[in-house]
């Protein structure tokens, strides 16, 4: 620990990088080990599995246009839903929120750079080759695998050779996302400025050390399930295969107490974002500091007793679809006090509203939704009818690509001026949320509708009666995945390029924090001695 | 201003054409299916059963307190937006915690969800009660057709399968172009068929993956686990048929095994009890029975049709993965053995199923007509007796 500390001792001010060796190149990038550096090769990669992943959600709103098979076949189709759930998940959301992390843990809490840095630059390149495997599952014999994203056995067990190459992808993934997580804690554990004490923590740091945890803790119960499905598939063992003594719903028990937290590793971070943003933009500070610290923690313990909620339609006993139950609905109430929080926190402030704003509040709306639709699911007599459906679909993409990736887009827009040292277009920033809210809506509120009317998810062709609904869902899907095109190249591109009005080193007149006592763009070294903090730790003094 | 109006109107009118336009195009002349969904259905499908009215008041119920507490969130919110900006310049605040109105707000959710989980638990109560029951139905799934046998009560030893409408899944392949039955997707050959105001109990299980037996108006959805037994129960109150879906990912004809179940009075059900145990008798196949060439070739097509056209394909051909039966050399061997023991256990893990639950007769019939068929003109013949000497 000592040598990463270790800041040569020759260092009297803060911000000294005249002096500092900064590679070029493509050894800057391969041998990377500077947390901005990979902050910006997990956003940049992230970014390209979103294109990919949302290239193939185009292409099943297009067969799903209209009723009956126009372009691809129905073996083709279960292959796309599989990879877009996969890919979104642990090639776009998940590696998103690191790239955050990477880039701004360490500027929040006045750290040189994250703890492990050698380890951080193999985390990172980790995803290329899990990345290569998983997508190269389409060029395989019998194309990608075609379970659906939770690769229940025994139908993962009939898949061909791309689902081992899955399974692999799946634990360099998970290797890179414990390595990640471990990371990330040790850095905020040991790496904080002197006076920088846990509660005054910027509210991104606290979400990341949770959700870091989490990883650490669910990521290996993955990587046990899909190995069994490895040794069943190879090495003739029966975890999964009933007539030789296993039991099929072992997989989803065990696959699902790794999904339910991984569900909300993809919401916390975004929680911390909106709670960055929301007080900068109120010129306020957070109201509840303390009490969304409890928040976050107690979602995400109480993540872990409640995975058979995925499962009511198993046939589990009455008492476990009691217990399982009751507690999905307490999530509800950590949950809501989190909401009420930032409204608390908007309560007469002094509000504006540039983009990172509009996505923060617009985050709130659907994430909202979205948590309605989640508590109507969680009433088991009510989940019978709506599990499997497209309803379930309306409500995990109303957290997962509204509440996070607006999460994600408020993050860009705030932190961007930082990254870049220029600001993004303000208006195309803005045409960028409306477009994008609207069409997001118009693209998955309607399949509450079709949920409820009772359509089954993951079909490649439906009844006559639920035509008119997926129509409009198409156009919306349409609509959104153009928005985010739009986003990359014309708005994310000309910033990384230096396109834009050059920003100052705190753009925003309400944002406090570290981050904003270094230049923009943020220096490649940063904090080489350990900053002298405020009573609020979130300004230098000396 | 009048100007201005006038041309929102014009500017209006064109997407307003666009909609009328795709509003006729789309309706796809297709009507509400009675049993089954309805065209822009904004709801849980009608209700037949007390349980699934019983869901529908909960949803219907928690619907009302979200949409309060959604009005009142927001309502807060947007005022403070709409008040508090600092273009209208609105000053800051300070204050950040307060104790009280924290707690408040944490315990008035929880006490919500308390009242909303106590009739919410009285249903699962219900719904898992599956004793007493008129009668017994096992649901088999298969990839990719329901089975189902009459265990217990009146119509007991009946069993049959219930696969699409072979035309449905043609038209599917085709685009599902022109004028659309209203119950495309969901015609079966075989519904499932029941006596009305009956407590029936479901069993379900399946042969190879998960599948799961599902019917809205019932509000039942259960899995149907291989290698284990699961159960479920309707009393439905009100005759007719009724719609559903295999809801659990199943492979590739996940979308083409629907479920379809007949309520009929208990005088219909009777008639209709006794006319399936006469078909059964009349086709009770006598399983030493020697056939010709030709009978075998033409039961084989239609087994063929019902159970391996869907993978293979009716020319034989196969498709990427899956083999071609034309020409191929497992066909094709003069030892049958090969063959025979394909059908009956199923390839590559199951990727080919086990096609086991067939009878011997079928299982004949389909060899020998793919033996017989495009270009294989091998001339064998395979009896019923060689498939039971080799399934022991």
């Amino acid at each position: 620990m000592s040598a990463v500390l270790d800041n040569h001792g020759h260092g009297d001010h803060t911000l000294d990088d005249h002096h500092a060796h900064v590679p070029t190149g493509w050894r800057r990038w391969v041998f990377a080990t500077n947390h901005k550096d990979i902050g910006t090769m997990y956003l940049l990669f992230a970014s390209t599995m979103l294109l990919v992943g949302g290239a193939m959600a185009m292409v099943i709103r297009a067969e799903l246009f209209e009723p009956g098979l126009q372009f691809v076949t129905p073996e083709f189709f279960n292959q796309l839903t599989t990879m877009h759930g996969l890919i979104m998940i642990f090639g776009a959301i998940m590696p998103a929120f690191v790239g955050f992390a990477n880039w701004m843990v360490p500027l929040e809490i006045g750290a040189s750079d994250m703890a492990f840095a050698r380890m951080n630059n193999f985390s990172f390149w980790l995803l290329v080759p899990a990345a290569v495997m998983l997508v190269g599952g389409f060029f395989m014999p019998g194309g990608a695998p075609s379970t659906g994203w939770t690769m229940y056995a025994p139908l993962s067990l009939q898949m061909g050779m791309s689902m081992d190459s899955t399974i692999l992808a799946i634990h360099l993934m998970g290797a890179s996302s414990i390595m990640g997580s471990i990371n990330i804690i040790v850095t905020i554990l040991n790496m904080r400025a002197p006076g920088m004490t846990l509660m005054k923590l910027p509210m991104f740091c606290w979400a990341w050390l949770i959700t870091a945890y989490l990883l650490v803790a669910v990521m290996p119960v993955l990587a046990g399930a899909v190995t069994m499905t490895l040794m069943d598939r190879h090495f003739g063992t029966s975890f999964f295969n009933s007539a030789n003594g296993g039991d099929p719903i072992m997989y989803q028990h065990i696959f699902w107490f790794f999904g339910h937290p991984e569900v909300y590793i993809m919401i916390l971070p975004a929680f911390g974002i909106i709670s960055m943003v929301i007080p900068a933009f109120a010129r306020k500070k957070l109201f509840g500091y303390a009490s969304m610290v409890y928040a976050i923690a107690s979602i995400a313990i109480l993540s872990f007793i409640v995975w058979a909620h995925h499962m009511f339609a198993t046939g589990m006993p009455v008492t476990g679809q009691l217990f399982f139950m009751y507690a999905t609905m307490l999530i509800a109430v950590p949950t809501a006090v989190k909401v009420f929080n930032w409204t608390a926190t908007m309560w007469r402030g002094s509000m504006t509203f540039e983009t990172p704003m509009l996505f923060a509040v617009g985050f709130i709306f659907v994430f909202v939704l979205g948590g309605f639709s989640g508590l109507i699911l969680a009433l088991a007599p009510v989940d019978l009818q709506l599990h499997g459906t497209y309803y379930v679909v309306a409500h995990f993409h109303y957290v997962l690509v509204a509440a996070a990736l607006f999460a994600m887009f408020a993050g860009y827009y705030y932190w961007c001026p930082k990254w870049t040292g220029v600001m993004y277009n303000e208006t195309r920033g803005k045409i960028h949320f409306w477009w994008s809210l609207i069409s997001f809506n118009v693209a998955f509120f309607p399949m509450h509708f079709l949920g409820l009317a009772g359509m089954p998810r993951r079909y490649a062709d439906y009844p006559m009666q639920f035509a008119d609904f997926n129509m409009v869902v198409s156009i919306g899907a349409l609509f959104f995945g153009v928005a985010q095109v739009y986003f990359f190249f014309f708005i994310v591109l000309p910033t990384m390029r230096g396109k834009g009005e050059k920003a100052p080193q705190n753009p925003w007149e309400g944002a406090e924090g570290l981050e904003w006592e270094v230049p923009s763009p943020a220096p490649f070294h940063t904090f080489e001695t350990p900053p002298k903090l405020d009573a609020t730790a979130t300004r230098i003094i000396g | 201003m009048k100007n201005i109006f006038s041309k929102l109107a014009s500017g209006l009118r064109i997407p307003g054409l666009w909609l009328a336009a795709w509003a006729s195009t789309a309706a796809y002349a297709a009507k509400d299916l009675p049993g089954g969904p309805s065209l822009w259905e904004l709801n849980l499908q009608p209700a037949v059963t007390s349980i699934a009215e019983e869901q529908r008041w909960l949803h219907d119920g928690l619907m009302i307190v979200c949409a309060v507490v959604f009005v009142g969130v927001f309502g807060v919110m947007f005022y403070s937006i709409w008040k508090h900006r600092k273009s209208v310049g609105h000053k800051a605040a300070s204050f950040h915690e307060s104790v009280t109105v924290e707690m408040a707000w944490t315990i008035i959710p929880f006490v919500i969800l308390i009242l909303v989980a106590l009739p919410a638990t009285k249903v699962i109560v219900a719904e898992k009660d599956t004793t007493n029951a008129d009668l017994t139905v096992k649901a088999t799934g298969y990839q990719w057709k329901w089975g189902y046998d009459y265990l217990n009560g009146e119509g007991e030893g009946i069993g049959f399968l219930s696969t699409l409408n072979p035309t449905h899944r043609e038209m599917s392949s085709n685009g599902a172009k022109g004028v659309m039955p209203d119950d495309y997707l969901l015609d079966v050959d075989n519904p499932l068929v029941v006596p009305v105001n009956k407590k029936i109990r479901i069993i379900t299980t399946a042969n190879d993956v998960i599948h799961s037996f599902s019917v809205p108006a019932f509000g039942i959805k259960q899995d149907a686990i291989p290698g284990f037994v699961r159960d479920t129960w309707f009393r439905a109150n009100k005759v007719g048929t009724y719609y559903g879906e295999c809801t659990e990912l199943c492979g590739k004809e996940h979308a083409y095994m629907p479920i379809q179940v007949k309520v009929v009075s208990a005088q219909d059900y009777s008639k209709w009890v006794d006319g399936e145990k006469k078909k059964m008798a009349a086709a009770a196949d006598d399983p030493n029975k020697v056939w010709t060439l030709a009978d075998l070739v033409s039961r084989g097509e239609k087994v063929y049709t019902a159970n391996c056209a869907a993978c293979h394909q009716a020319n034989g051909k196969g498709a990427g993965p899956i083999k071609p039966l034309d020409g191929s050399p497992v066909v094709l061997d003069a030892d049958k053995n090969a063959q025979i023991k394909t059908v009956l256990e199923g390839r590559l893990n199951g990727a080919m199923p086990s096609w086991k639950a067939l009878s011997d007769t079928d299982i004949a019939a389909v060899i020998t007509y793919t033996k017989n068929h495009w270009s294989n003109k091998t001339g064998q013949v395979v009896q019923p007796t060689d498939i039971k000497a080799d399934r022991s």
